[in-house]
């Protein structure tokens, strides 16, 4: 069903003697959820469409550790830190790109003190640079006047002060945004980070989750646009729960930009 | 016998303030059982921040409401102890308003003037601030951390300051000489009428009493700070400075476990060979927090610092959805943890004796670690700089590696980690599947 991507590894990059301008770093998400994959391959297309050349480590790449270090097991962020960075050093990577903030926080912040120094982006503001540069262009008018809001992963807002490249990208479809009542800074997690996805909650009187999509089910959106697989997962979780699914996509902004 | 009031207001002075600095002590004491923390890096950035958040309060006003009033308090409670400079040069050399022989009339009286209105200004604001406490009941002061001793510390912090500024005003209004200079009485002239009638001898004495007691209560209030939240008036500035300057989302690395990692990963170094001669009076590596011995200087001068104002704890997400978890709490706990080791350090003699408690289990319990996201929303939200996810980490880093206490579920996902480099069950060579699919 599905077209050929092309995605080159950095192994085979190095035997014809190449080096990509860009690492795309997939994450263990993006490589293993069946929902995330769909998001890599939104924005492998993307990379396609554009031009842009890149490779994946493939088998090579190993989890960054984040979950690990969050759960407080520094022992096995920092193995799993020395491990990908010396992959990475092996091939001179310089640049890295990534859907997942939680992998772009950690690699960007925490990975230099460890001996990894890379440039990191997030794939919304990897997109934004190739519309406003031109290398990559939106054709149709798929999202023209409808309601989209957009929330605002941790590790990529608060965590890292990124709001605006995720709201220039879509302004950029000429969907009408709207902002839920906590945004940017003040932006209510999905109830994933922190480990949180791979556990049960605490107990209490409603998951983060459900509280999310209630704030953004209050600015009555078709879509709600997400950044981070996790909050992709929880976000989807939740309008499920609210028996919206019908009514209401929840879509990664690559998703949305592969089929403008 | 002239000298009288001179001498017991030096002897009240110097009592007050040795008291007080005899606190500080204790307070700097506490804090240095603490870590030490190397804060020398992005010095120009920590000032910053000192004059943005700490002295112009940009982050008190992204709560409109409350962060206005704030600001009038603050600026009231700067301005108006200019005024406290005069009293106490009036107390000990026995003077009278030593400001108007040495500055012009007009001067002094626009001086005064500004203080009457600031005083004006923070008994008002005062007075909302208790009925948002106290009948209004604003959610995030009716949290359970804030019950007992917290709430009443909040209310007594108001009534001192209400009794203050009134003390202050009826000292102006009943000065009959102030009231004829017809300068800088904006306000008082408006109390003085009240006093009609009164005798000379009655106005001098309820003018000298005001004053006193204006003095005293001040003192007072002065040396209640280090039992009291109220202690942020001081401590948000050295706690500012010392805030994080780092992304949020970055966590700092362990340096012991950097140091076993390389170790690990050095394929040189000799498995059999004897651990390295260590310094003699070395402790030896303890991973995370577990008391707040374990904590570093900056946490516990924030524990001091914060003010249970429960703007982290209104926007965790975790607290938000009845979860036991409450970042102001960890604040809070923290304080009382570190307190009490204090105590017991004072009672043994400077030496801490074992007292079978500590801040992990007897004050933070494991559910409340295990709720938090690690989302920042507490850190953001915190008017002064404090980290309280950053305690929050550490201790699940002593739960984690020196307990092995992480609930199952997190146990599954590290060991997947370990052996599939991925927190699911599937097989590393499987990772660029999506490719295909």
């Amino acid at each position: 069903m599905s077209e050929q991507l092309k995605v080159p590894t950095m192994a085979e990059m190095m035997a014809e003697g190449k080096q990509p301008e860009i690492l795309f770093w997939v994450g263990s998400a993006g490589s293993y959820d069946d929902r995330a994959k769909k998001i890599t391959r939104a924005f492998v297309k993307i990379l396609n469409k554009a031009n842009v050349n890149f490779a994946v480590l493939g088998t090579e790449e190993s989890n960054t550790g984040d979950v690990a270090k969050r759960a407080g097991n520094e022992f096995l962020f920092q193995m799993q830190a020395v491990m990908n960075i010396e992959v990475l050093n092996g091939y001179e990577v310089k640049r890295i790109v990534t859907c997942d903030p939680h992998s772009y926080n950690c690699i960007k912040n925490e990975y230099p003190g460890l001996g990894g120094n890379y440039e990191v982006i997030h794939h919304t503001q990897f997109i934004k640079d190739l519309l406003s540069s031109g290398r990559l262009k939106l054709e149709g008018n798929t999202y023209k006047g409808k309601r989209i809001t957009f929330h605002d992963p941790c590790y990529l807002g608060r965590g890292n002060g990124v709001y605006d490249a995720p709201r220039d990208v879509l302004k950029k479809t000429n969907a009408t945004l709207v902002e839920m009542k906590r945004h940017k800074s003040t932006a209510l997690c999905c109830g994933a980070g922190g480990a949180q996805m791979f556990k049960d909650a605490e107990p209490g009187d409603k998951e983060v989750n459900v509280l999310r999509t209630e704030d953004a089910l209050e600015t009555q959106p078709q879509i709600i646009a997400t950044g981070c697989p996790y909050c992709n997962t929880m976000m989807t979780d939740g309008v499920k729960f609210k028996e919206k699914e019908a009514d209401i996509k929840v879509l990664d902004i690559a998703e949305l930009i592969a089929d403008a | 016998m002239e000298y009288l009031p001179n001498i017991i207001f030096a002897i009240v002075l110097v009592a007050g303030i040795s008291y007080f600095a005899k606190n500080v002590k204790k307070l700097i004491r506490n804090i240095k059982l603490g870590h030490k923390v190397d804060a020398s890096d992005h010095t120009s950035e920590r000032w910053k921040n000192v004059v943005n958040i700490a002295l112009g309060q940009s982050k008190m006003v992204k709560r409109p409401v409350s962060g206005f009033l704030h600001v009038i308090v603050y600026v009231g409670f700067v301005i108006i102890n200019i005024e406290v400079l005069e009293i106490i040069i009036d107390g000990i050399f026995g003077t009278h308003r030593i400001g108007l022989s040495i500055l012009p009339e007009s001067v002094y009286g626009f001086l005064i003037g500004s203080f009457e209105i600031l005083a004006l200004l923070v008994l008002v604001s005062v007075i909302i601030f208790w009925i948002r406490r106290n009948i209004i009941k604003i959610r995030r002061f009716m949290g359970s951390d804030l019950k007992g001793w917290p709430k009443s510390d909040g209310n007594i912090i108001l009534y001192f300051e209400v009794v203050l500024m009134i003390l202050f005003l009826v000292m102006n209004a009943t000065d009959t000489s102030f009231q004829n200079m017809e300068a800088g009485n904006v306000i008082s002239q408006f109390i003085a009428p009240w006093f009609e009638g009164f005798s000379e001898g009655t106005l001098f004495t309820i003018e000298r009493t005001a004053w006193w007691l204006h003095i005293v209560g001040i003192l007072v209030f002065l040396n209640y700070l280090y039992f009291s939240k109220h202690l942020h008036i001081l401590l948000a500035f050295p706690n500012v400075y010392y805030g994080k300057v780092v992304p949020k989302g970055k966590f700092n690395n362990l340096d012991a476990v950097t140091a076993e990692v390389k170790l690990m990963m050095d394929p040189d170094a000799d498995p059999y060979a004897a651990p390295a001669e260590t310094e003699e009076d070395e402790v030896p590596a303890k991973f995370g927090a577990s008391d707040v011995m374990d904590l570093s200087q900056v946490q516990l001068l924030s524990a001091y610092t914060c003010t249970e104002c429960g703007r982290c704890t209104s926007e965790c997400p975790a607290n938000l959805t009845g979860k036991k978890l409450s970042p102001r709490k960890i604040m809070m706990d923290t304080r009382d943890r570190l307190e009490e080791v204090g105590k017991n350090i004072d009672a043994n003699n400077g030496e801490f004796k074992d007292d079978g408690k500590q801040l992990l289990g007897d004050y933070i319990t494991n559910e409340e670690l295990w709720a938090c996201t690690t989302c920042n929303a507490c850190v953001e939200a915190c008017p002064v700089s404090i980290d309280p996810l950053s305690i929050i980490m550490d201790m699940r880093r002593y739960l984690v590696m020196e307990q092995s206490a992480a609930p199952m579920e997190l146990n599954n996902m590290m060991t997947n980690i370990e052996n599939n480099g991925a927190p699911w069950p599937y097989n590393q060579m499987d990772r660029l599947k999506w490719k295909d699919e």
